[in-house]
């Protein structure tokens, strides 16, 4: 595809003559994976697109809830359905074909995606979105099967449903724990924003409770910011084995409720395992990732190295410094969009820029953020300006970052489905 | 037309300590004055009235005088950081809503560098003795960096801008929706302008606004800024 957008620049008619669409009306876009990337690029595709891409999004859920958020519903901040939302917005307003179905394959040499009920969706490009899957045995013991004894909840959705529903069974005095994942996976303050909100919600219900985090990394997103806010909000309550007290090395038990950490075996009354991540299934099963498990991209427009004719989003990419999050594939959904839609029609292509913010939630009205801008060199998306929140700050400024993030989730939402 | 603009002093970024200057005429600025006193009341005695008393005002966090109900724009300028100091006082006096979108001082602003030095030069007279707090606010400005004129009369590539948005409006919502983050859809293209320089120069605070100002150019600025004047959502 080697084609420059500049010999379109100027035709009217000859506009969609690109090599791969001759004798066809509009260019095809296909969208696997209906989230912050899949979503947002979808929208964007089509609706400045103005009519002259044929855009389909493959989701299989008819409403998605987000998994970003999810851990304000479990802390009892939030209702569950205040984190569903559908696409209908984005079929009536923008044009977006719905196929609510899973995508099963892709053939790259017939530019082809299969779904899981049969259907054939042709593409001049794609855009493959698919978040984050398990590694298999990454913590022994666990498995996918296990996932309603220990739920993951690091999807969104029922599992988060199931996670609250554990942590308010808990007896009382009874111990929670938490597997953590390392390095590199989706929200890195997630987990830590979790443990937050279930020592919030056991605080007022179950105060002599504890809380068990075994984590296999030395160090955390937001570490100085979560302990002083735990120190501060649960005092006692929250015990956290790094490695050099065992935590990488951790078996769980499901069915007898244990957790053995370097050896010892704990007896728990709840637990939430998040295991070690790698690219959505569709990723691999296209022959977009590598060894790690991720799909490498170009920095400049978010396009596989692996194939020209795709673009990668999101959690599932292997981009360089951007973290693993929602905002983050938003924020490249947006530079791939410009770029597809410049390459299939000939609009105006424009200098990549990326940005990301992750806000946390400690405690009622105690908000922290990170930050930072990115931009692309030739090996990866790499940052140039960053910020945190410092501990100390005073309660007025953690309220205005709560109020903020609030702020976020609904900017950030009506993006990808407005 | 482009009142308010051709000066908004930011402190330039890498300025090396130049020539200093007295920053003003506390009698020509307690004559001045008269255009604030219908609302606001310093000196012995002084309470809130319209707008909130003014003694000790340097060094102050802006909106928290105990008492006083501000503006919402106001009041998150505060939580968010702003104090009230020589060169914030001085971009505030100048464009308040450039400075605190949706601020209540309705006034339009100190065009003249030197009428601001003087009122603030007044106004400082009911702050703190400098003579007797070591690190109370200096008396006198450094050279300071004024947008010049020319770049805030940029016309604005409305295409660029309409692709820079798309940064924006992760947490802006383009329908001009308000959840905690302030809209700035239908911002006025002088107010947007000298806004997202208050943030490069990092006079307005808030770390995310700074970090995205930052890496734009005066191109980029003003491209956003007629895109978002214009935006109907």
């Amino acid at each position: 595809m080697s084609w420059s957008r500049r010999a379109f620049l100027g035709a009217t008619a000859a506009i969609v003559a690109a090599p791969a669409t001759i004798g066809q009306a509009r260019p095809r876009v296909v969208v696997i994976g209906g989230g912050a990337g899949g979503a947002t690029a979808a929208r964007y595709l089509a609706r400045d697109g103005k009519g002259a891409l044929d855009v389909t999004l493959v989701e299989p859920n008819a409403t998605y809830h987000t998994c970003f958020f999810s851990n304000l519903y479990v802390g009892g901040f939030r209702d569950y359905d205040s984190l569903g939302h559908g696409y209908e917005r984005l079929v009536s307003a923008h044009g977006v074909r719905l196929v609510a179905d899973r995508a099963a394959g892709v053939d790259r040499d017939a530019r082809v995606v299969a779904t899981a009920g049969g259907e054939k969706l042709p593409y001049d490009h794609l855009v493959v979105s698919p978040g984050i899957d398990f590694v298999e045995g990454s913590v022994p013991g666990w498995s996918l099967a296990d996932a309603e004894a220990m739920p993951h909840a690091y999807k969104g959705g029922e599992q988060v449903r199931l996670l609250r529903a554990k942590v308010e069974a808990l007896p009382e005095g009874g111990v929670f724990a938490m597997v953590a994942p390392p390095n590199p996976y989706r929200c890195p303050p997630g987990p830590y924003e979790r443990i937050s909100m279930i020592a919030h919600l056991l605080k007022q219900r179950n105060p002599t409770a504890k809380i068990l985090l075994i984590d296999p990394k030395d160090k955390y997103s937001k570490q100085a910011l979560f302990e002083e806010g735990w120190q501060k909000h649960y005092p006692g309550m929250i015990t956290r084995i790094g490695p050099d007290f065992g935590g990488a090395n951790v078996e769980v038990r499901p069915a007898a409720m244990e957790v053995v950490v370097d050896g010892q075996v704990e007896k728990v009354d709840a637990a939430t395992i998040i295991p070690a991540q790698r690219a959505g299934d569709i990723a691999a099963m296209a022959g977009l990732t590598n060894d790690a498990g991720w799909a490498p991209i170009d920095p400049g427009n978010m396009r596989s190295r692996m194939d020209p004719a795709i673009t990668v989003l999101g959690d599932a990419a292997q981009q360089g410094d951007m973290p693993k999050s929602a905002f983050a594939a938003n924020s490249q959904a947006k530079v791939a969009a410009n770029a597809i839609r410049g390459e299939l029609t000939g609009s105006r292509v424009f200098p990549a820029k990326y940005s990301n913010t992750c806000w946390s939630l400690i405690a009622t009205e105690d908000g922290v953020k990170v930050g930072a801008a990115y931009e692309p060199t030739p090996e990866k998306i790499a940052s140039v300006d960053s910020f945190i929140s410092q501990t100390g700050e005073d309660a007025r400024l953690r309220k205005a970052t709560f109020e903020e993030s609030l702020g976020w989730y609904a900017g950030i939402t009506a993006d990808m489905f407005g | 037309m482009r009142k308010g603009l051709a000066a908004l002093p930011v402190l330039a970024a890498l300025a090396a300590p130049a020539a200093a200057s007295e920053i003003g005429d506390r009698e020509r600025g307690a004559a001045l004055f008269d255009e604030c006193a219908g609302c606001h009341e310093v000196g012995p005695g002084a309470q809130d009235a319209t707008g909130p008393h003014l003694n000790r005002v340097f060094g102050r966090r802006a909106g928290s005088v105990e008492g006083y109900d501000y503006s919402e724009g106001l009041a998150r300028m505060g939580a968010d950081g702003l104090v009230w100091t020589l060169e914030t006082l001085d971009a505030y006096l100048e464009n308040p809503r450039a400075l605190v979108s949706r601020t209540r001082m309705n006034f339009a602003g100190f065009d003249d560098p030197q009428d601001r030095a003087d009122v603030l030069a007044y106004l400082r007279g009911f702050s703190d003795n400098p003579r007797d707090i070591p690190e109370a606010e200096p008396t006198a400005r450094r050279e300071i960096y004024t947008v010049p004129p020319e770049i805030l009369a940029l016309n604005g590539d409305s295409e660029y801008g309409e692709y820079l948005s798309a940064e924006c409006r992760t947490c802006h919502q383009a329908s001009g929706g308000y959840d905690g983050i302030p809209s700035i859809t239908q911002w006025p293209v002088e107010h947007f302008v000298v806004a997202m320089h208050a943030y490069k120069a990092r006079v307005r605070p808030h770390p995310v606004m700074q970090m995205i100002a930052g890496r734009l150019g005066d191109e980029e600025i003003a491209a956003l800024a007629a895109y978002f004047a214009t935006l109907e959502e």
